[in-house]
């Protein structure tokens, strides 16, 4: 009796202590999820709190008179004759007509220093769009210069920058905005123009569309060539040695650091084959070897999830091989397949440091339109920005972040919402 | 692979078999008991090994099997029953190591002859898994998938026809003609394995292989297929695996004995189950082990 008591109590004991390491175990858990949690919200709050300024800038009121004259253009539709066209003179003028008051070289310098060196040719496209205002006189809300920017939102934010504003500009803006003559607007420039070395005038449109033409390609390159060797390592290949040299190898391409996969570019592609570099060819190409080895080896472990009964029902039917691929396990496997592609596509889009190797870190302007225009991408174009000296480039590369790490959201968001959606049950 | 796994997970619990059952082990080769041959054979089988690997699962089986009966093939677990199945539509091509020796032959014609499109063969021998495996597409697509890949119909209405007919024969017709266009996964398990049935049958077959069709299956589903079997023997040739003696009792006209690799004795089913030749026969069927 008194020994069944003891054996009771013992599993009595055992019991609370199983108990405890189950508690302690779970809270183990509990703090690993809150501490990955509070690190993203952290970096996400750095970022939204660094980058959100960058959605707006600064613009100033002024009075602009299309003075042909002043220009010294006669004919508006001779490109020749507007290339040489004097347009910074109008909005020179107009911070005159604003400012009378102002004489002396250094002084009218630093006047002309509160609008972006670009705004003369924002108003030549406003012109061009509108011929009928040659000769006429309007107010126009031009782009401010950067370190204007930089002072008046922080002057707003009450935590003042004016490191680079020399008195008489601080006294000049205070004028515009005691007059409500400057103020902030919707920064659409972010969104429509090419890159810049004024970060008043930069945009990341042309890194967007750089990392657009080169993931096309390297979709286009790597899902079918990716997903044709799963079918064949899985489904056709004999096991043998080769096969598993092979299995190996890919497994192994996997882990190699992205910068190889430039430098392989480097030599291949361009010295090689003489790609011209910096262009979207050869950033499709070398990110499509770095996302192969990701697609392969997803789209293995898609197939490999579909039951052989599917296989056996279809084979014993009188099915061939190649019907039995093609007809139920393809479809079968095509979620996962897809799922595997789009992280694979994810990863290619934040990589950078291949990139770098083959010039597609050049200094580009304009946007590019096609896969042969030399071109930069996302993160790069961050990298490039970060490394800038310019303090309104801090913003603008943390809104570059928060861009790309909203496309990377979606294509993450896409392959849950594919993988749910197409996934069968049986 | 798996297919290896499992076929060896099956003789280790074959060796490890008490050792109180000695006596009843196949000693050296003995020839099979019984009626083996026919007069009217559909297919026959002479000197069959099927080895995997080097370990050998079938020992030099010959038998008959007649036009339009129902043969049931009855062992203990890991008897080689199921892998001699396969081998009649050559399935075990699919695995790497398997190797058939020996000749297996329908209507005289050599089904391991190089010339032989197994394409062709499985055609002609259509075969029903242990596990309802029908595709996750439609009842209809199901059906009508036999058909489209050999080009058994040339017009949408042949292959109407051909559905419907494989449907009321594999008596699922009644059950699904409403919802012929939704997933055949979506049925009973019962009702998933006629389908599977009427799917075999779409081809017209000579012959059909029956891995243990019901052993997933509960008694009443099971009590259907059965009838099923007896009706589908007026057409078809077929041949059984199945684990339990009631079943190949109820269905088969005649019943083959296999125990560890080899055919130890066939005769008419009635003979069997009553007055067996073989001593591991009569043991089998007495519970004394399986």
């Amino acid at each position: 009796m008194t020994e069944s008591i003891n054996h009771l109590e013992k599993i009595k004991n055992s019991l609370s202590r199983r108990n405890r390491a189950e508690k302690r175990f779970r809270w183990y858990g509990r703090t690993a999820i809150f501490i990955g949690l509070a690190a993203v919200l952290v970096l996400f709050t750095d970022i939204v709190n660094k980058g959100h300024g960058a959605f707006r800038i600064t613009y100033i009121e002024l009075e602009v008179t299309y003075d042909q004259d002043r220009i010294g253009v006669n004919n508006l539709t001779d490109p020749k004759e507007l290339t040489r066209g004097n347009w910074e003179a109008l909005s020179k003028t107009a911070l005159r007509t604003e400012f009378p008051a102002v004489s002396g070289r250094s002084d009218k310098r630093e006047l002309y220093g509160l609008i972006s060196s670009g705004a003369g040719f924002d108003l030549k496209d406003r012109l061009l769009e509108n011929p009928r205002l040659l000769g006429e006189t309007e107010r126009v809300w031009l782009l401010a210069d950067d370190d204007i920017d930089t002072y008046y939102k922080s002057w707003l934010d009450g935590d003042t920058y004016s490191a680079r504003m020399s008195a008489k500009q601080l006294e000049w803006i205070d004028e515009l905005h005691q007059q409500g003559k400057i103020r902030l607007q919707f920064n659409s420039n972010l969104f429509t123009r090419g890159d810049s070395r004024e970060p008043e005038q930069a945009g990341i449109r042309g890194a967007v569309m750089g990392s657009l033409l080169t993931l096309i390609l390297t979709l286009l390159l790597s899902f079918p060539i990716g997903v044709s060797a799963a079918i064949y390592l899985e489904e056709f290949a004999p096991r043998n040695r080769w096969t598993d040299f092979i299995e190996v190898n890919i497994n192994n391409l996997a882990a190699v650091p992205s910068i190889i996969f430039g430098l392989l570019g480097l030599a291949i592609f361009i010295n090689f084959f003489h790609v011209p570099r910096s262009v979207p060819i050869v950033g499709g190409l070398v990110l499509t070897l770095m996302t192969l080895p990701t697609i392969i080896i997803t789209s293995r472990a898609a197939i490999k999830s579909v039951p052989p009964s599917i296989r056996e029902a279809a084979l014993g039917m009188g099915a061939s091989k190649y019907q039995t691929v093609l007809h139920h396990v393809l479809p079968l496997s095509l979620p996962g397949m897809l799922t595997g592609a789009i992280i694979g596509m994810a990863q290619a889009l934040g990589e950078s440091a291949p990139l770098l190797m083959i010039g597609m870190v050049a200094f580009i302007v304009d946007i590019p339109g096609g896969f042969s225009d030399p071109a930069t991408v996302l993160p790069v174009q961050i990298f490039l920005w970060a490394d800038s000296p310019e303090r309104a480039f801090i913003e603008k590369t943390s809104a570059a972040i928060m861009i790309l790490l909203s496309f990377l959201i979606v294509m993450n968001t896409v392959a849950v919402w594919l993988r749910k959606r197409l996934e069968r049950r049986w | 692979m798996t297919q290896l796994a499992s076929a060896d997970k099956k003789k280790r619990a074959n060796i490890a078999k008490p050792t109180a059952m000695k006596s009843l082990e196949v000693e050296g080769h003995e020839a099979t008991v019984g009626k083996v041959f026919t007069d009217n054979p559909k297919m026959t089988m002479r000197n069959v090994n099927v080895y995997y690997d080097d370990k050998q699962a079938i020992h030099d089986v010959s038998i008959d099997i007649a036009k339009n009966e129902v043969i049931a093939m009855i062992g203990p677990s890991g008897c080689g029953k199921s892998t001699f199945l396969r081998s009649l539509n050559r399935m075990n091509d699919t695995v790497d190591i398997c190797r058939v020796e020996g000749e297996i032959c329908m209507d005289g014609e050599n089904l391991y002859a190089p010339k032989l499109d197994v394409v062709e063969l499985r055609a002609r021998v259509g075969m029903v898994f242990q596990k309802p495996n029908p595709f996750p597409k439609s009842i209809y697509e199901n059906v009508a998938y036999g058909p489209k890949i050999h080009g058994l119909a040339d017009t949408r209405v042949d292959l109407d026809e051909i559905v419907e007919n494989s449907l009321r024969k594999a008596s699922l017709w009644e059950e699904v003609k409403e919802r012929l266009h939704q997933g055949g996964t979506g049925l009973s398990g019962g009702q998933q394995q006629r389908l599977c049935i009427a799917r075999a049958i779409a081809v017209s077959p000579e012959v059909i292989l029956m891995d243990e069709p019901c052993s997933a299956l509960d008694p009443i589903a099971t009590a259907k297929i059965e009838e099923l079997i007896e009706e589908l023997s007026e057409n078809f040739t077929i041949a059984i695996v199945t684990h339990s003696m009631q079943q190949a009792a109820r269905v088969s006209h005649r019943t083959a004995y296999f125990h560890l690799g080899r055919l130890i004795e066939v005769n008419p089913t009635e003979q069997v189950f009553t007055m067996p030749e073989h001593q591991l026969t009569e043991a089998y069927i007495t519970g004394r082990f399986g």
